[in-house]
C-alpha cells in the first residue's frame, strides 16, 4: 500500500477526482491548504500599494492505494492536475504499513 | 396611520362596518335594498368631511396649502429614513474595508452611535442646533431637552412656512438623523485600533455638543448664516462642510493621534491591509448613494416639486460622475481597476454635489462630481504615504471631499444665487478648524488617561475577541492577514 499526497490547484479538483474514479479508487480525503513553491506567491495591488500574497491556496488530496494501482493514480493526478504553468503542484507517495477499515475491522487491501 | 386614524375615528368605523354587515348577509339573500348603502354614506360622510375641515382649518391662515404641507411632511419623515439607511451603509462600508477580526467591534461602534446620536440631539442637540437664545451671540446657545414639538402651532405651516413645510418632530427627527452622521465618519478612519470606550466617549461629546454647535453657526442663524449682515450667508445646502467635512477633519484628528494600525507601515514602506468583505463594502456604497436622496432632497424642507426634481437628480449625476472619474483616475494612475477606489469615487461625487445640489445645474454637477472623484483618489494616496492611515479614506471622502463642494457652490451657482466666494472660505476655515482643533483636544485628553488606543496585544488579536469577547464569523475560522 502506498501514501499518494497530490497538491494541486482548486479549480483542478474535479478533473482529478474524475480520472481517479475511473480507475475504480474509491474514496478521498481532501484538504483546503494554503503554500508555495517555486512559483512563490503572487502580487495582488490594494488601494494603489502593491503587495506580496506569499501562500497560495492549493488543495491536498490523500489517497491509500494497493501497491498495484500506484504507478496509474499518480499517472491519472498528472494527467488531470497539468496545466503546464507554474504552480500547478506536486505529487509525493510515500509507503503505508497498515489500514484498517473501522467498520468491519478488514485489514490492509481490502480495507481500502 | 395618525391622519387615516383621525379622518375616520376607530368608533365610526366599528359603527359603519356593524351597518354594511346585513347589508352584506342581505346581499347574500339576493334581497339588495337600494336605499341601504345611500343611508350609511350620508350619514357618515358629514361627519368625516367635518373632521378633515376641522383639521384643514387648524392650519390657520395657511389651510389652503394643507395638502402641499401634508405632502411635504411625509417626505420629509421618508427622507429621514433614508437618512437611517446612510449608518447602515456606513456600517457595512466600514466593515467590509477592515479586517474580519474586527467586525464585531465596528458594527458595535455604529450601533453604538446612531442610538447615541438620536438621544444626545433629543436632550441638548436639536435646542442647540437651533438655539432658542445664544450664550456667546451667534456662537454658542446650549439648549435642553426637547419639548411637546407639535405645542404652539408647530403642527401645521406655523412652524416654517412654506420653506420649512414640516412640523417640529418632522424637523426634528430628519435634523437628528443628520447628526449621528458626523460622528460615523470618524468611526472608519480609527478603526481597527481604537479604545472602545475612548470612542464612546469621543463620539458622544461629538455629536451630542460639538456638532450642534458648529451646526448652528449655519442653520441655526450663527455666524455663519450673518455673514456680510446676512447678504453674503455661508451657503452650505446639505452639509459638504457642516456634516462631512465637520466629520472629516474630526477623523483627521483623531487619526493624527491615534497613529497608523500596527504593520501598515513597515521599514517605511506602505503594506496595505485589505478589507476582509468587498461585496459589504459595495452595498455598503450603494446603501449610502440610496441615503444620499433623502440626506439632499429632504434638505429642500419641504415637497417643493422644482427644487425637489433639481435636487435629486443634481446628486444622483455627480455621484455616477465621481465613479467614473475615479474609474478613469485610478485606471490611468494605479494601472488598475480598484473597486475600493470606485467606491469611494461615489461617496467624493455625493460629498461634493451637497452643498450645492439646489443651486446648479445636472451639467454643473456632473464635472462638480467629477472633479470630487478624481481629488477623492489623489487625497487617498496623499494621506496614505504621509502616515495617516484611515482604513476607509473618510477623511480624504468627507474631508476633503466637503471642501472641494463647498467652494464648488461658488464657481458652479447659477446666476444671482449670490453665494460669496470668500464667506464660502469662511465657513470652511471655522467649521473645519473647530472640529479638528477640539477632536484633537479630546484625542489627547483621552490618550492620556489611556483610553484612546488599544495595546498592540489587543491589537493583534483583533478588536473583536479582545474588546467583546465575540467573534462575527465563528464558524468560519479566523484568519488575520
Amino acid at each position: 500500500m502506498k501514501l499518494i499526497t497530490a497538491i494541486i490547484k482548486p479549480f483542478k479538483l474535479e478533473d482529478v477526482k474524475d480520472s481517479l474514479a475511473d480507475l475504480n479508487i474509491e474514496g478521498m480525503t481532501v484538504t483546503e491548504v494554503k503554500g508555495f513553491g517555486r512559483q512563490k506567491g503572487h502580487t495582488e495591488i490594494y488601494r494603489g500599494s502593491e503587495y506580496t500574497v506569499d501562500f497560495l491556496p492549493k488543495i491536498q488530496v490523500t489517497i491509500v492505494v494497493a501497491d498495484s494501482v500506484v504507478e496509474s493514480a499518480v499517472a491519472a493526478i498528472v494527467k488531470a492536475a497539468k496545466t503546464g504553468k507554474i504552480g500547478d503542484g506536486k505529487v509525493f507517495v510515500s509507503p503505508v504499513e497498515e489500514a484498517i477499515r473501522i467498520r468491519t475491522e478488514e485489514k490492509d487491501d481490502s480495507a481500502i | 396611520m395618525n391622519i387615516l386614524k383621525k379622518v375616520i375615528p376607530g368608533p365610526l368605523l366599528a359603527l359603519l362596518l356593524f351597518c354594511l354587515l346585513p347589508m352584506v348577509s342581505t346581499n347574500l339573500l339576493g334581497q339588495a335594498e337600494a336605499e341601504a348603502p345611500t343611508e350609511t354614506e350620508v350619514a357618515s360622510e358629514p361627519e368625516e368631511k367635518a373632521d378633515y375641515d376641522a383639521m384643514v382649518a387648524g392650519h390657520g391662515e395657511y389651510a389652503f396649502a394643507f395638502d402641499f404641507f401634508v405632502t411635504s411632511m411625509v417626505w420629509t419623515v421618508v427622507a429621514a429614513a433614508l437618512v437611517f439607511i446612510m449608518h447602515l451603509g456606513f456600517a457595512t462600508l466600514e466593515t467590509g474595508l477592515t479586517q474580519s477580526k474586527n467586525t464585531v467591534n465596528i458594527l458595535f461602534k455604529n450601533v453604538f452611535i446612531i442610538s447615541i446620536g438620536l438621544f444626545t440631539y433629543a436632550l441638548v442637540g436639536f435646542n442647540t442646533h437651533y438655539p432658542g437664545s445664544w450664550m456667546i451671540e451667534n456662537i454658542i446657545g446650549i439648549g435642553g431637552p426637547i419639548g411637546d414639538l407639535n405645542a404652539d402651532g408647530a403642527a401645521t405651516f406655523g412652524y416654517g412656512g412654506l420653506g420649512l413645510a414640516m412640523t417640529g418632530y418632522g424637523d426634528f427627527i430628519f435634523q437628528a438623523m443628520f447628526a449621528a452622521t458626523a460622528a460615523t465618519i470618524v468611526s472608519g478612519s480609527v478603526a481597527e485600533r481604537i479604545h472602545l470606550v475612548g470612542f464612546m466617549i469621543f463620539s458622544t461629546i461629538l455629536v451630542g455638543l460639538v456638532y450642534p454647535i458648529v451646526g448652528s453657526w449655519h442653520w441655526g442663524g450663527g455666524l455663519l448664516a450673518n455673514l456680510g449682515g446676512g447678504d453674503k450667508a455661508f451657503k452650505d445646502f446639505a452639509g459638504s462642510t457642516v456634516v462631512h467635512a465637520f466629520g472629516g477633519f474630526a477623523a483627521l484628528a483623531a487619526v493624527m493621534v491615534l497613529g497608523p494600525r500596527k504593520g501598515k507601515y513597515v521599514e517605511g514602506k506602505i503594506k496595505p491591509i485589505p478589507g476582509h468583505n468587498m461585496p459589504l463594502a459595495t452595498i455598503g456604497v450603494f446603501l449610502l448613494f440610496l441615503g444620499w436622496f433623502g440626506f439632499n432632497g429632504g434638505s429642500v424642507l419641504s415637497a417643493e416639486p422644482a427644487a425637489l426634481g433639481l435636487v435629486v437628480t443634481t446628486t444622483a449625476l455627480a455621484a455616477a460622475a465621481g465613479a467614473l472619474a475615479s474609474i478613469l483616475t485610478s485606471y490611468a494612475v494605479l494601472k488598475s481597476p480598484d473597486l475600493s477606489m470606485a467606491l469611494n469615487g461615489v461617496l467624493a461625487g455625493l460629498v461634493g454635489i451637497t452643498a450645492g445640489a439646489d443651486v446648479v445645474s445636472p451639467w454643473s454637477a456632473v464635472i462638480m462630481g467629477a472633479i470630487a472623484g478624481v481629488i477623492v483618489v489623489f487625497s487617498i494616496l496623499f494621506f496614505d504615504r504621509i502616515g495617516i492611515d484611515d482604513p476607509v479614506g473618510a477623511v480624504s471622502v468627507h474631508g476633503i471631499c466637503g471642501i472641494w463642494g463647498t467652494i464648488a457652490v461658488a464657481i458652479f451657482q447659477f446666476k444671482d444665487t449670490g453665494v460669496d466666494f470668500v464667506s464660502q472660505i469662511i465657513g470652511i476655515v471655522a467649521v473645519c478648524v473647530t472640529a479638528f482643533v477640539i477632536s484633537y483636544i479630546l484625542a489627547i485628553v483621552l490618550k492620556a488617561v489611556g483610553l484612546w488606543r488599544v495595546s498592540e496585544e489587543e491589537e493583534q488579536v483583533g478588536l473583536d475577541i479582545s474588546e467583546h469577547g465575540q467573534e462575527a464569523y465563528p464558524d468560519f475560522g479566523r484568519s488575520s492577514h
